[in-house]
């Protein structure tokens, strides 16, 4: 099981800390990293960056609701064609797309009309998606379909999302995908190092932001319930809740989440294809998460982070074991590390390594129990109290 | 008599066939202490399903305060002020028992005002005294998963105070605690009595006694007898169905 933190009244001071060391590294990713990598491999960690970004949402959804989602590769592409289409349409007056002519088609389809207009494009990327998911969750959360049914059905969602997509080339280029590498934004080439270096920069504040909008709604009361939805959902009604609009609130959060990643992910990667539906992406996103550890949003930045840097050194020198080693991974953290990275911290991991190798554990000691004032209060109030309730157990 | 807080009139409850539920006639005063007995399989929990509407009823209906319950979403029914502790305790277990109280005390359950409200200083001085009446204030901060079973009992039926419900329907809350506990526990209910109607599902013949005015033996889906605790135990039927033949209770 996963721990959570408990929040109390007099945490701002753990709070000031928290933003520091988000903020820290931030700046670590911001001006650090680009003085010392250059910008095309800069390119490649700001993709990652965006993949950080999903795995907030799956975390959001999976590791503190418990709604196993393997379709957010939907979400994900929704976002990014949303914003390719945009700068597909960069173009001169009354001309289309290029390729358009490849397949006679001659008039622009109207749903591409909206995304002329750069702030319809920056709002789709996040509302259209969250309205799919929003949608999804909404038939399935309200007909009471939980556990793995929602998973087989969030998987068979995207296969219809991949098909439709692959199949469309007369509305979106079907297979082949949109590029953005070439296009024009603001009378500069997206795939340029001045661009790409803004959108670097653009992922880190966003995936703040991503990880700032977790951080809230899972802290405090909205939080705490969706924790006891993953404990016992029928308890929730018997309190007097309707689980439903919550998990249809949380997965349509996390679909807005994915659909800005894509977005991002798609600008930095200069393509938008049918692939971003692939269902193993999909479940790759879920193994980040698994790594890092779920409920942790912070294992959950860790975990996509770290995949896909070992992903890049492995398959630049090795690429045939990649996928082999994935899946040992896949396995080692569900045997050996079932809360994954942060979980194991938390769970005094460390001490249990030392254990292993033959040190004795440092002992645990508490001095926050004596400072905290609620818990002062408290005690004054056991030994306050008449002796049945005060006895210790 | 005032009219009844809860009136069950001709309910039956099939699964596939099968009377869980048989034509059950029931009713309850408001301030009103009932204890439920029977045999396994009378039908006790799918009485306590009904009413609060996980199950629906195949025939008859359910009236809470002269309110018909049928095709009420079961959170619907808790927040017109019908509570249920559930027989293995159902609570919160990643939650520590405050945060467990919180949830169940807090008023206004709709999704906005759970994403911006929190708890002011009075609701937390309220949640304070629940946990030390539940006994558990030196526990306030640790996971639920750690309490022992009799905490989680006497936690859960604090969330079931906190939500301050009406009427409680509490499925054997004295299973599996010591006997300590049980007192405690029948001490609890008679107090919560003076304020509530309070429907005890329970097997503890012991804790009955205890706690118990009037009684309702279910059988087979149906009410066998109802009465106070000495007519129930002398019912030859009641003895032959469910108490055992009299040699067995030094009553």
């Amino acid at each position: 099981m996963t721990a959570t933190a408990p929040t109390r009244p007099n945490q701002s001071k753990a709070w000031i800390k928290e933003v520091a060391l988000v903020g820290g590294f931030a700046l670590v990713f911001a001006v650090l990293i680009p003085l010392l990598i250059p910008v095309s491999r800069l390119q490649i960690l700001g993709r990652f960056l965006s993949l950080a970004i999903v795995a907030l949402g799956i975390d959001l959804v999976w590791g503190y609701t418990g709604l196993l989602s393997l379709g957010h590769g939907i979400f994900f592409a929704l976002g990014g064609y949303a914003l390719a289409m945009n700068l597909s349409l960069q173009l001169p007056k009354d001309v289309i797309p290029e390729f358009f002519g490849l397949y006679g088609v001659e008039d622009l389809p109207a749903f591409w009309e909206p995304f002329k207009s750069m702030p319809f494009t920056l709002l789709a990327v996040f509302v259209i998606p969250a309205a799919i998911a929003g949608l999804l969750g909404y038939v399935v959360f309200r007909n009471r379909i939980r556990g793995v049914y929602f998973s087989i059905l969030t998987q068979a969602a995207l296969v219809v999302f991949f098909n439709f997509f692959n199949g469309q080339q007369k509305l979106i280029n079907g297979t082949n995908g949109l590029k953005t590498a070439s296009a024009q934004l603001f009378g500069a080439n997206v795939g340029s190092e001045g661009v790409q270096f803004k959108l670097y920069i653009l992922t880190i504040v966003l995936l703040m932001g991503a990880y700032g909008l977790c951080r809230w709604l899972t802290s405090g009361r909205f939080g705490r319930l969706l924790i006891a939805i993953r404990d016992d959902e029928p308890r929730v009604r018997f309190s007097g809740y309707d689980p439903t609009a919550f998990k249809v609130l949380v997965f349509g959060m996390s679909g807005a989440i994915a659909g800005v990643a894509g977005a991002l992910y798609t600008v930095q990667s200069g393509i938008v294809s049918p692939q971003y539906m692939d269902i193993a992406f999909s479940i790759e996103m879920v193994i980040w998460v698994a790594v890092g550890g779920r409920g942790t949003l912070v294992g959950a930045v860790l975990g996509a982070l770290l995949v896909n840097w070992a992903r890049v050194l492995l398959s630049e020198r090795f690429p045939e074991v990649w996928l082999f080693f994935q899946g040992a991974l896949f396995l080692i953290v569900v045997t050996v590390l079932p809360d994954g990275i942060i979980g194991w911290f938390r769970d005094g991991g460390i001490n249990k390594a030392r254990a292993f190798l033959g040190f004795p554990p440092k002992s645990r000691t508490f001095p926050a129990v004596d400072l905290d004032e609620n818990i002062q209060r408290e005690r004054e109030m056991v030994d306050a109290a008449p002796p049945a309730s005060g006895e210790s157990r | 008599m005032s009219s009844p807080i809860l009136d069950i009139q001709n309910v039956t409850v099939s699964f596939d066939g099968f009377k869980a539920i048989n034509n059950l006639n029931l009713s309850l005063d408001p301030g009103e202490l009932r204890v439920i007995i029977g045999p396994n399989g009378a039908g006790k929990t799918t009485f306590l399903d009904v009413i609060t509407g996980k199950v629906q009823p195949s025939e008859g209906q359910v009236l809470f305060k002269g309110r018909n319950l049928r095709n009420t979403a079961e959170h619907k029914i808790s927040r017109l002020g019908i509570g249920r502790k559930f027989q293995t305790p159902r609570v919160y277990f990643n939650l520590t028992p405050r945060e467990n109280l919180e949830l169940s005390y807090n008023r206004s359950k709709n999704l906005l005002s759970t994403l911006f409200q929190k708890p002011s200083a009075q609701d937390r001085e309220e949640l304070m005294r629940l946990l030390t009446i539940i006994g558990l204030a030196g526990k306030a901060n640790v996971p639920a998963s750690i309490l022992s079973h009799g905490e989680k009992q006497w936690l859960e039926i604090g969330m079931l105070v906190a939500q301050s419900p009406d009427l409680l329907l509490v499925d054997e809350p004295v299973a599996g605690m010591t006997d300590e506990e049980t007192e405690r526990t029948g001490q609890l209910l008679i107090s919560l009595a003076e304020t509530h109607s309070i429907i005890v599902i329970e097997h503890d013949m012991e804790f009955v006694r205890q706690i118990a005015r009037q009684v309702t033996v279910l059988h087979q889906g149906s009410v066998l007898c109802e009465g106070t605790m000495d007519q129930v135990q002398n019912d030859p039927r009641v003895i032959e169905v469910y108490l055992g033949e009299p040699q067995e209770e030094p009553a």
